[in-house]
């Protein structure tokens, strides 16, 4: 499309058709201004950059996909016997929720697609949501000026989660069922409220009649309400700060690198919608997800080995796996004052997501505070660079996973056939020093690749080649850098660990002194980046050996 | 390995070894022509068959389930565990143990057909038990759908609801049920071996068993409808394939579409 | 290696303390010169490019086309096994993959390779302006300053009163989801009707079961009698009322006082409902005589009344008393005598009153 459609002058004659066409909206809502603005906005390019916009496409994927499921499906719960085409189920007691599910798997056209279509698109969704944040977090995207849109992530990826639970329990099948009802166990843990919300909840006792109904009002159309304004909030705030870069040669906070949004930027952006769609519809063409057919009818008495919840909701579940209802004589539900507190289930279904949610939202005041980093920041850190964060990332993320694994520990034992009970107890030993093992091993990791980072850079990069010296010394040939490469890997901040500093009426307080402590421990190993009298230094140093590399240099050329 | 070393030297090991020389040699010629035969008379026990399986069982199992079948530390007594218990544990090759563990493992059959027969016939002779089913309640015809109403009634909790097994206490589990002869899925549930537990005539009916049956056998022909089952173990495995192959592929595209080209 | 990699802190200064960091650092070298590409200098290669687009396109249509023919072609008729769907599902796909993936990878090769690869660098401008700051912040100064609010408290804090309590009714219109709790939780199916005892029957289709029925290593799943005729919620009663019925060894055994008559010659029945959730507990093992919950892996010991060995469960399994009636069916002697499944804050309320 021509962008050059922006002038008022009533004599303007746009060039091509699409100019025209612009001009003609324009004459009658004045949308120029934004063209304008937006027409050649600059986007930096990196393929991490990428996982938000997979998680943008897969929600568009879902919209798609679940208008369709909608037009089919009937949330009631009123018994009915299943006389749909798939005969393993034939004549079978069920809710017409789960018939209809059935018949949108059997007897309507590409209906199985669809449904495979959108449970794919569900877990592919909330997955990328979770490796943006990641990334996010790693880079330290989430500095300042940023930090509000890092909640609006993480209110977002949980509206994910619980509109994939939503969405996991419509069917009414068995697996789903078994779901719900460790839900409704874990409500009736709370104290004081539990019982009637759970009774509220499920219109009485547990199952009821009315939840399914209600979870699909919830499912199509409060959450996913909240979710679209969410993304709107997001990517208003995307285009407030434009987008961060890497650190490299000419770039800097105060400009963006990268391709234009028209036409290269949109063109890769347009066409990943259609690549993700398209790697959505392969998963769906050949790999089964949710075999409701093989789970059954929710009914209270049966269950299936391997009950899981979808993968976003294990890590509650693995919780709720290691948590041991009784050390030695201790039980952990006690009675208080005549009434009864359930700390087995309460401790493990809240205090792990509780920490987990509480720190990511916290966390960019948190390194703020230490840091006392007021400035703003375009420029990311690659994780190296900060190694303290990243360690803390790693270590966060391996907590999740030690519970995330506990979720499947049945499958773990049967797989790789050793006893179920060995695996949770070794779980439940990871769970707390599997972070302390990560933070440790990926803070060494860290300051390792810094130092290899400064070696390159001060003495280039070795190619492996080995020359025997006239006085008979052999030594390794390094090709040096240019400055664009070299630059790369020196152009970052290392600061330094910053002492406690008396307020205003001269009194180092003890909150300071803590952040202080804490500024030390952030900062307390890092690795400067090599400066250019270093680099003097070393070539001085080595001076017969730059000699001899140069000379190697020519000779390559010459070959 | 103990135990297997401790049987070498057993008295009895030498006629152990005579008898699976001299079996083995005819056995397969044997094994090759009376397959039919042998399915035919499956029911029907001679004299003959259980002084055979009597001197096999004294040669092959006695070590752990004592003479005469009455039981020792090591194994339980097989009086009155029937003839669909030797079938079960012998046919599927669960037994004679490797070795001692917290669950015998499926493995080849040691023994063949009639051998298995003749077992089955020795310890039948030793009490009343459930015998070896008819042939009509195997034929897999019954009705799919109730079957599969007690299936995840009774099954479904230890074998998960498509069949694909599950994890019991301390090393123990529930094996995956595809490719299980649908005779050995009955002496399961009519005798029911190591810790899984019996299912007798009166609390699943036989009608009810070829039911069951007939259900497995279904979904099994079926295979899954929506492409690859992912091993038919649920979100875990779905899950798994999501982060790997669904953003590996993804990832592989974001690459692709941010490198330049040259 | 060479000798020069010896990157020891100690002598590299590798970690700069509090005076080294004003050292000087290296410039920015600006952007590195732009490289063109083949698809830039050769016709030839641009032509290549062009076509290999066309061809990505092109294979959009196929793909177009093997969705329709797959959705109109394959019928789901009567005639139709599993294996059609299967088909079906696969060709969708496939068809829905092509058309997808051919406009994608066209469009993104298309602007890799032929469309211009500059990169550029566009200045970063501050989210506020100073002097939109002041505007901004005199103009909140003067409505506050014009509503008069901070001269009339009164005003203020009735005003605030009023929209803290404002919400309330729409919190308490939502009283109706669902009735008041009571004690329902603590009341099964199980419990004697006009004196009746409820027979034990097999879950699910409610036969009455035998003592004799029951032998060793049995495993039964039972449900009330009378659960099948319910028609106002069955689900409700199953999902408290399931019981699993084993029989052991009488000898291994030991029943605790007060629960001498509540088994029947080693046979046993124990609440399904797991104490943790309320998964059903119904791995039966029968020679180690334990049940393990597939959900959470609670694992109880029936030789200990159910006592909880390992996993999230706290508190045993509750046992159903049990007889056998003049028939020879197992009935029940009572209902449970303390509340089945979760835990929940009144539990033990109704659990005295059990007991009372």
């Amino acid at each position: 499309m021509s962008a050059n459609s922006t002038a008022n002058a009533p004599a303007f004659v746009a060039k091509t058709k699409g100019g025209r066409i612009t001009d003609f909206v324009d004459q009658r809502v004045g949308g120029s201004g934004m063209l304008r603005e937006f027409g050649r906005k600059v986007f930096p390019d990196h393929w991490s950059f990428m996982f938000g916009e997979v998680a943008l496409y897969s929600f568009v994927i879902l919209l798609l996909s679940g208008t369709f499921l909608t037009f089919f499906f009937d949330p009631s719960m009123a018994e009915t016997h299943y006389d749909g085409s798939y005969t393993p189920l034939k004549n079978v007691e069920m809710s017409v929720a789960f018939s209809s599910s059935l018949n949108i798997s059997f007897d309507v056209r590409g209906g199985l697609f669809m449904r495979q279509v959108h449970h794919w698109a569900a877990l592919l969704f909330v997955a990328s949501l979770g490796v943006h944040m990641l990334r996010v977090f790693f880079t330290g995207a989430f500095r300042k000026p940023r930090e509000m849109n890092w909640v609006v992530g993480g209110v977002l990826l949980i509206l994910a989660m619980a509109e994939g639970f939503t969405g996991y329990s419509l069917p009414d099948d068995l697996l789903s069922g078994n779901g719900l009802r460790i839900i409704d166990g874990v409500i009736k843990s709370i104290p004081v409220i539990g019982t009637y919300i759970s009774f509220f909840l499920f219109g009485g006792e547990f199952p009821g009649t009315v939840i399914i109904g209600r979870l699909y009002m919830l499912h199509i159309l409060l959450v996913p309400a909240l979710i679209l304004l969410m993304i709107v909030l997001h990517l208003f705030m995307v285009v407030v700060h434009k987008h961060t870069q890497y650190p490299g040669p000419g770039r800097n906070d105060g400009n963006v690198v990268g391709y234009p949004l028209g036409p290269v930027y949109a063109a890769k952006a347009g066409g990943f919608f259609f690549i993700v769609f398209g790697v959505v519809a392969l998963m769906a063409a050949f790999f089964t997800i949710n075999p409701i057919w093989n789970y059954g009818p929710y009914d209270p008495s049966p269950v299936s080995a391997g009950t899981q919840p979808d993968w976003y909701i294990g890590f509650v579940d693995g919780a709720l796996r290691l948590m041991p209802g009784v050390i030695s004589d201790f039980h952990f539900e006690y009675i208080i004052f005549g009434q009864v507190l359930t700390l087995n289930v309460l401790l493990p279904a809240l205090v792990p997501a509780g920490i987990i949610f509480t720190v990511l939202f916290m966390y960019p005041w948190i390194e703020r505070w230490i840091t006392k980093d007021d400035r703003e920041h375009h420029v990311l850190d690659r994780p190296r660079n900060a190694p303290t964060r990243t360690a803390i990332g790693v270590a966060g993320f391996t907590w999740y996973c030690v519970m995330w694994a506990a979720a499947g520990s049945d499958l773990i034992a049967t797989h790789f056939h050793v006893s179920l009970n060995d695996v949770t107890y070794w779980l439940r030993a990871l769970f707390f020093i599997g972070p302390i093992i990560a933070f440790v091993v990926t803070k060494r990791v860290a300051l390792a690749l810094q130092r290899k980072d400064r070696e390159i850079a001060l003495h280039g990069r070795e190619t492996g080649r080995i020359v025997r010296l006239p006085h008979g010394e052999f030594i390794e040939v390094h090709a040096p850098l240019d400055d664009y490469k070299r630059y790369k890997l020196v152009g970052f901040e290392s600061p330094v660990p910053l002492p406690a500093v008396p307020n205003e009426h001269g009194i180092v307080t003890r909150k300071e002194k803590r952040r202080a402590a804490l500024s030390q421990w952030f900062f307390e190993d890092r690795v400067a980046p090599a400066s250019p009298a270093e680099l003097e230094a070393a070539h001085g140093h080595h001076g017969q050996h730059e000699a001899v590399e140069s000379a190697e240099a020519q000779k390559t050329l010459s070959h | 390995m103990k135990a297997l070393s401790q049987k070498r030297r057993h008295p009895l090991a030498a006629i152990a070894l005579l008898l699976m020389g001299l079996l083995l040699t005819g056995g397969l010629y044997a094994v090759a022509t009376t397959v039919n035969e042998a399915k035919a008379s499956t029911t029907s026990f001679s004299a003959n068959d259980a002084e055979e399986g009597g001197k096999l069982f004294a040669a092959n199992c006695a070590t752990c389930h004592g003479m005469g079948a009455s039981g020792t530390q090591d194994g339980p007594s097989l009086v009155g565990v029937g003839a669909a218990a030797v079938d079960f544990q012998v046919g599927t090759g669960r037994m004679p143990m490797q070795m001692n563990g917290p669950q015998a493992y499926k493995k080849p059959a040691q023994f063949n057909d009639e051998q298995t027969h003749q077992l089955s016939a020795y310890v039948a002779s030793l009490g009343p038990g459930p015998s070896i089913p008819e042939e009509h309640l195997l034929d897999a015809q019954g009705n799919a759908a109730e079957g599969g109403e007690l299936f995840r009634v009774n099954c479904a909790m230890c074998h998960n609801a498509a069949a694909a097994g599950g994890a019991l206490t301390r090393g123990k589990f529930a094996p995956a049920l595809a490719d299980v002869s649908e005779k050995h899925i009955y002496e399961a549930m009519a005798t029911g071996p190591q810790n899984m537990p019996v299912f007798n005539d009166a609390n699943v009916s036989p009608e009810g068993k070829r039911d069951i049956i007939t259900f497995l056998k279904q979904i099994e022909a079926n295979g899954s409808p929506g492409g690859a089952d992912l091993g038919a173990i649920g979100p875990v495995s779905e899950g798994l394939f999501v982060w790997i192959a669904g953003l590996g592929v993804i990832i592989a595209f974001t690459i692709w579409l941010t490198s330049r080209t040259s | 290696m060479g000798n020069h990699s010896d990157g020891s802190p100690s002598h590299s200064g590798t970690v700069a303390t509090a005076g080294q960091n004003e050292v000087e650092k290296f410039q920015d070298p600006g952007l590195p010169p732009h490289r063109l590409r083949l698809a830039d200098t050769d016709p030839k290669a641009a032509k290549r490019a062009e076509r290999q687009v066309a061809i990505l396109f092109g294979s959009s249509i196929v793909g177009t086309l093997i969705f329709l023919v797959a959705y109109f072609a394959i019928d789901l008729g009567p005639g139709s096994t599993i294996a059609t769907i299967r088909l079906q599902n696969a060709l969708l796909g496939i068809g829905t993959a092509f058309a997808m993936l051919g406009i994608g990878t066209g469009i993104v090769h298309w602007a890799k390779a032929l469309m211009p690869d500059h990169e550029v660098s566009e200045e970063r401008h501050p989210i506020r302006t100073e002097e939109d700051r002041q505007a901004a912040v005199r103009i909140v100064d003067d409505i506050v300053e014009e509503t008069g609010i901070k001269r009339r408290p009164l005003i203020r804090n009735t005003l605030l009163g009023a929209v803290a309590l404002a919400p309330l009714p729409a919190l308490a219109v939502f009283g109706d989801l669902g009735p008041r709790p009571d004690d329902k939780l603590a009341h099964t199916m199980w419990a004697p009707q006009e004196g009746k005892l409820k027979r034990l029957t097999r879950d699910p289709d409610g036969t009455p079961i035998k003592a004799s029925d029951v032998t060793i290593g049995s495993a039964f799943h039972v449900i009330p009698e009378g659960l099948n005729e319910l028609h106002e919620g069955k689900l409700n009663e199953k999902a408290k009322a399931v019981v699993l019925l084993m029989r052991l060894n009488p000898e291994s055994l030991k029943p605790s006082a007060g629960r001498e008559d509540w088994s029947y010659n080693g046979i046993v029945a124990y609440s399904k409902i797991c104490t943790h959730v309320g998964c059903p507990v119904a791995l039966y093992e029968q020679q180690t005589h334990h049940l393990l919950c597939p959900c959470h892996q609670s694992t109880f010991d029936l030789t200990q009344e159910c006592k909880v060995i390992f996993g999230p469960a706290s508190r045993p399994l509750p046992q159903l008393p049990i007889a056998v009636d003049a028939e020879g069916y197992l009935v029940a002697t009572s209902d449970f005598k303390e509340p089945v499944g979760p835990s929940y804050w009144e539990r033990d309320e109704h659990e005295r009153k059990f007991n009372s």
